[in-house]
């Protein structure tokens, strides 16, 4: 099986205006609230991890067909039906047809400040000391692997330098395939425009994302 | 409105807006059926983000930090303590970095895997933020981006594009505006715009502010 990701969007060729939008606008339709909420609500159970929902999501094959929210409420049916939490005949329905699946915990009102004022740390104690020091020139994977990554493919195979150390936060890949935390070593790497995009890329500008270790070997 | 940033969607609105409508309230039906949710949790859910946790308190922080050098200081070295001293923490906010804009360089924040954004101090995000012309361009064109956005930067000003991959998340602090001395942070919280906190925009000029 190979994984394809549709959300990997980084320096490709897309069409269509970028449209500016007041601040104090929220939600375009009132199901869109209803959507982010279920969403939240339903991820409060417990019954997968923000990587495990990231990757439903960049996996669904309309995704470029699809806007924010309808995104959001297809890969969250997925999830469900993958856990036959909730099947695609009872949505049709509109009713429960088939007997719950027992959940972790249920998200109520009144813990719902608490819950978002909390969050969820992905901060982990140090195993190990840290491969590579602020200032080292690194290089980042090259290639397509076959799972859920955080690596955009616009950086894959280029050379650029550690400009920050963020600690062992849990390492998306492995968790959203159900592995485990596999906590690593995360940094922020900084590469130079033209190390990205050529020759004719703009002067002066530079490009950063933040990178697990397994993403990273030293660079000359 | 809902879909200017995929103009090709061939449904008609109104019937497609329905048809989401209908969904939505049936997958709800369900859930609370099956116990999975509370429907009161949902009404709490929406009523915080669309009345308490937005682009004011992000507004709040960058005024505290031109008007108090010490708290400008303590968000650089350590964004997530000194954001959470205001009362700002929790959901995509759990590992908070600060950006200071200068004449030299300007920050601009994207996530062109998805949506990654600071929640507790700017709300969630906007549709352009989530739209694909954002995150596919802002990462080789930001200047073009900027352009779309009605900013023009000098040549001489470096750009540096930080693109949200893990769980750091990010906020610019715009250049405090000329002619603001002596402004208290109240007054200095109105020039800050929720773009110039992502970096797609500057912040407001003394008599701009709403």
């Amino acid at each position: 099986m190979t994984y394809i990701s549709h959300a990997d969007l980084g320096g490709k060729d897309v069409p269509g205006r970028i449209v500016p939008e007041p601040e104090d606008e929220r939600f375009h339709a009132g199901w869109e609230a209803r959507a982010l909420a279920l969403t939240l609500a339903m991820g409060g159970t417990g019954s997968w991890n923000i990587d495990a929902s990231r990757s439903a999501r960049e996996t669904l094959p309309a995704y470029a067909q699809m806007s924010y929210y309808e995104i959001w409420l297809a890969a969250l049916e997925k999830l469900m039906a993958e856990r036959a939490q909730v099947m695609p005949d009872e949505i049709a329905a509109g009713h429960m047809l088939h007997p719950p699946q027992p959940v972790k915990r249920v998200l109520r009102a009144a813990d719902v400040p608490g819950v978002l004022a909390k969050g969820t740390n992905v901060e982990r104690p140090a195993t190990g000391p840290a491969r590579f020091t602020v200032g080292q020139r690194v290089r980042t994977r090259a290639g397509h692997v076959d799972h859920h990554t955080r690596l955009p493919a616009y950086v894959r195979g280029k050379s650029g330098t550690i400009a920050h150390r963020h600690g062992v936060h849990v390492f998306a890949d492995a968790h959203a395939q159900g592995l485990g935390e596999e906590p690593q070593w995360l940094y922020t790497v900084v590469f130079a425009g033209e190390d990205l995009w050529g020759p004719g890329s703009e002067p002066g500008l530079s490009v950063s994302v933040d990178a697990w270790e397994s993403y990273l070997e030293a660079a000359e | 409105m809902a879909h200017d940033h995929h103009p090709d969607h061939g449904h008609d609105d109104h019937s497609e807006l329905g048809e989401m409508d209908l969904r939505v309230r049936a997958l709800e039906t369900v859930l609370t059926e099956k116990g999975y949710i509370d429907p009161a949790a949902l009404d709490v859910l929406i009523d915080t983000y669309q009345t308490k946790i937005g682009p004011r308190n992000g507004a709040r922080v960058v005024a505290k930090a031109w008007a108090d050098p010490a708290f400008h200081d303590w968000l650089l070295n350590d964004a997530t303590a000194a954001i959470a001293s205001l009362g700002y923490a929790g959901r995509q906010g759990e590992h908070m970095v600060a950006l200071a804009n200068s004449d030299e360089q300007h920050h601009m924040v994207v996530c062109t895997l998805c949506s990654c954004y600071p929640w507790p101090v700017l709300g969630l995000p906007p549709t352009w933020y989530k739209s694909a012309p954002y995150r596919s361009r802002v990462v080789k064109d930001p200047r073009g981006v900027l352009a779309e956005f009605g900013v023009e930067l000098p040549a001489s000003t470096r750009i540096r594009v930080w693109d949200s991959t893990a769980e750091v998340r990010y906020l610019v602090i715009p250049q405090r505006p000329a002619g603001t001395e002596g402004w208290s942070e109240e007054q200095l919280a109105d020039l800050v715009t929720r773009d110039s906190m992502i970096g797609t925009g500057l912040a407001l000029a003394p008599g701009a502010a709403p």
